[in-house]
């Protein structure tokens, strides 16, 4: 009796996921009356603005990766080996996106950094682009910082540090050709994870006026029927093929820890 | 641990505190004073004195009414997402299913957690909404119309269940760990006291799990009140919860007065925080039993 409720429950919880996926899928096929057809991939994969907004969120994505890891692999590195002191209270402030709504935070920038401040950001295309890049890389630090500091706890960072050092390696060495390929694993995951977040973000791109993929999903919707679903199942698949990505890699991690 | 070399030890200059410079910049440029600008923007006016006029301020109908259709949302999701993750979790962890549909399980909730916002309105639209595929098979096998029973998906219980769809997940992700942590052995030491499964349950199983289950609600309770982009999606502006309202203020100051806005920012931090604090409040005091 046990497991059937087990099952029972399996089921429910799974229906409550998968029906609204197939709901998605099968409105975004239904474009042409009475047969399924790709109609509306076509005419969103046809508009100019989803390929300028897609490509421009992927370009933040990328640059968010790199900013993210450049930031927070020295540091974690550096807390972990000089200032294990400082380690909760670093590890405090990086769950503070958590804790403070994006919305909020968004808000700040747009009064801080406004046109008649003393950083004035928004009032360049690349100053504003610039802050909404730092925006996401706020928003993702969380997750970044937590992987990278769980790859870095699996290593012996004080003693690889000083066997590179009496070898002659300076920081930048050590960092580029010991450290971080030695936390490789964690930190693609903590890059897929940024790039699912960056993909799809609406608020800050919305709220700074930047042309991103987020903002153009809502403004189809608010206009269209079909297209804005297709444009969704696009946005699942990329969120699915970022979270397997995350799961081949730590795999894979595992099986070369094993065969050593 | 080993003992630090003498290079190692020769070369600790008190200079230490550089390495953290960049990322201390960081925090504090994009999250620490933006996030201070807005609350002491909550306790100035207009001409920069002090003042508690914008908080009182928030407590006008329309406002405390916005906070309070939040709350509601925020509450039925995470207890929905409570109630139902739950379920699932300890039919997987507990349940004695086949131990292949664990990671499965695992590994979709880590995508269904992250599949937020503006793509899961559309989801939702496509199902529930008034031309969706469940409005739809509903009405031609049943004859039930969800419109004239009182249902759309633009109300408190469309956004409800919209936001069930990533709470689940998440309390999934969070609650396994927790379920893993019971010990057989409790189990079956209540067992030779004569309990029943319900007994265990009750007053074993559920009083341990207690603390995780509380502190998991505060932080679903968070995710849900945060969120914008589904809400926005889903509704436009014709819903007036908190961030849709501050996201309205934010682009043409609707409520005719900035530094309300940042009274009403002000709000959805306290609201946050305090459920965040009762989540790490909770979750140290539930470690103490669960290693």
């Amino acid at each position: 009796m046990r497991l059937g409720f087990a099952w029972l429950m399996l089921a429910v919880g799974m229906t409550y996921f998968i029906l609204p996926l197939v709901g998605l899928t099968e409105f975004s096929l239904s474009m042409r009356r009475g047969v399924y057809s790709f109609d509306a991939y076509a005419a969103v994969l046809a508009d100019p603005r989803f390929r300028q907004t897609f490509s421009y969120s992927v370009v933040m994505a990328l640059v968010t990766i790199v900013f993210g890891v450049l930031l927070v692999v020295p540091t974690a590195y550096w807390v972990r080996l000089k200032l294990p002191g400082l380690r909760p209270y670093v590890e405090f402030v990086t769950l503070l996106p958590l804790v403070i709504p994006a919305i909020v935070i968004v808000f700040g920038y747009i009064r801080l950094y406004n046109t008649s401040s003393w950083l004035p950001m928004t009032g360049s295309t690349t100053g504003t682009n610039l802050l909404l890049m730092f925006g996401y890389a706020t928003l993702s630090l969380p997750y970044m910082y937590r992987a990278i500091d769980t790859g870095l706890r699996t290593i012996d960072v004080a003693t690889l540090t000083e066997a590179a050092q009496s070898l002659g390696a300076g920081w930048v060495t050590i960092l580029a050709r010991v450290i971080l390929p030695n936390v490789l694993v964690a930190v693609l995951s903590g890059a897929f994870v940024t790039f699912a977040i960056v993909i799809g973000e609406f608020t800050l791109a919305a709220l700074l006026n930047r042309p991103a993929f987020g903002p153009y999903l809502q403004l189809m919707g608010a206009n269209r029927a079909y297209e804005p679903m297709a444009l969704a199942v696009i946005a699942f698949a990329i969120t699915w093929a970022c979270m397997g990505l995350i799961q081949l890699v730590t795999r894979f991690s595992k099986h070369t820890k094993a065969a050593r | 641990m080993t003992a630090p070399s003498p290079a190692a030890a020769r070369r600790r200059l008190p200079l230490n505190w550089i390495g953290i410079v960049p990322f201390v910049v960081f925090a504090l440029l994009f999250l620490i004073l933006p996030t201070m600008n807005i609350v002491l923007g909550a306790f100035r006016n207009a001409a920069g004195e002090a003042t508690f006029a914008n908080i009182r301020g928030l407590f006008t109908p329309s406002i405390l009414a916005s906070y309070w259709i939040s709350i509601k949302i925020s509450v039925a999701s995470s207890l929905l997402g409570c109630a139902i993750g739950f379920g699932m979790a300890a039919a997987v962890v507990l349940g004695g299913l086949p131990r292949w549909i664990r990671s499965p399980v695992l590994t979709f909730s880590g995508v269904a957690s992250n599949f937020a916002g503006v793509p899961l309105a559309f989801a939702f639209m496509a199902t529930i909404g008034p031309r969706g595929l469940l409005t739809l098979w509903l009405l031609d096998q049943f004859g039930i119309n969800l419109r004239v029973q009182g249902f759309t998906i633009l109300s408190f219980w469309g956004l409800t269940i919209t936001y069930v769809f990533f709470q689940i997940p998440l309390m999934i992700l969070i609650i396994v760990p927790a379920l893993d942590g019971l010990k057989r052995e409790w189990k079956e030491a209540a067992n030779i006291l004569g309990a029943s499964g319900r007994q265990y349950w009750l007053m074993v199983a559920l009083p341990i799990l207690f603390p995780s289950l509380l502190g998991t609600f505060a932080l679903l309770f968070a995710n849900a009140f945060g969120a914008v982009a589904t809400a926005f999606a889903l509704t436009g502006s014709s819903l007036s919860i908190v961030p849709i309202l501050l996201f309205a203020q934010i682009r043409g100051d609707v409520l005719q007065d900035p530094h309300l806005g940042y009274a009403l920012a002000f709000g959805m931090i306290v609201v946050t925080g305090v459920a965040n604090g009762i989540y790490i409040w909770l979750r140290v005091r539930s470690e103490r039993w669960l290693k």
